[in-house]
């Protein structure tokens, strides 16, 4: 059943996909994109892994287990909230560095929680997922 | 009307003719695999579709949706490859 055109494919597929998910979150605080739609072509990148290899070879490439992303992911968002707290503004402000980092953009908090959403999407999508492949 | 105009209608006239053609496909397809190819083919020129907005449109942010699309339809044939595969073999 393992199909030697799909198992090339998605071995190349695979980087092309990860790399529109971070564009995509990269992007998304000023244009369309951000953490979930980022997040959602990264799953499918490892779920499109898991069908063509198998999933447990598409676990072993993550390396992490999937509900422990799910909480560092929250726990993420939840920093960038209490981040603004330290400095006296109202929880989740929007704190921003003046300047510009070259290749990534502008960085600050929503940045931080971008990545939240990101890797809460990823894990609660590859949770699911890869339960169902496995069945 | 310049030659892009002309174009862009005459490919939209085309590919709204593709959708309801892989439509009927869909709806009468005799088997399971010709709906699943009709659907495949269906998200390829919905991709068109988008590309075609985006030239018109001139809103280079609805390539990008064409892309995920592109990328994400392949999953979703594949998916439905593999679950027609298990079914012939049980």
């Amino acid at each position: 059943m393992r199909s030697l055109i799909l198992a090339a494919t998605a071995r190349f597929l695979l980087p092309i996909l990860f790399m529109f998910s971070i564009f995509l979150l990269v992007r998304g605080h000023h244009l369309p994109g951000g953490g979930f739609v980022g997040g959602l072509v990264a799953a499918a990148a490892f779920v499109l892994y898991g069908i063509a290899h198998g999933v447990e070879e598409a676990r072993a490439l993550l390396r992490v287990n999937t509900i422990s992303l799910l909480g560092v992911g929250l726990l993420l968002a939840l920093a960038s909230g209490l981040l603004p707290l330290a400095g006296g503004e109202a929880f989740m402000t929007g704190l921003w560095f003046q300047h510009p980092v070259p290749v990534l953009g502008k960085l600050g908090t929503p940045v931080i929680f971008d990545t939240g959403v990101y890797l809460v999407v990823l894990g609660a999508t590859l949770t699911v997922l890869f339960n169902l492949v496995e069945d | 009307m310049n030659v892009l105009e002309g174009a862009l209608v005459l490919s939209s006239v085309m590919l709204a003719l593709a959708v309801v053609l892989a439509f009927l496909r869909l709806l009468r397809g005799p088997s399971l695999p010709d709906r699943v190819v009709a659907f495949d083919l269906m998200t390829s020129v919905a991709v068109g579709i988008i590309v075609l907005y985006a030239i018109a449109t001139k809103e280079t942010v609805f390539l990008d949706v064409a892309v995920v699309l592109a990328l994400i339809s392949f999953l979703g044939t594949i998916a439905f490859a593999r679950y027609l595969e298990q079914r012939g073999r049980s």
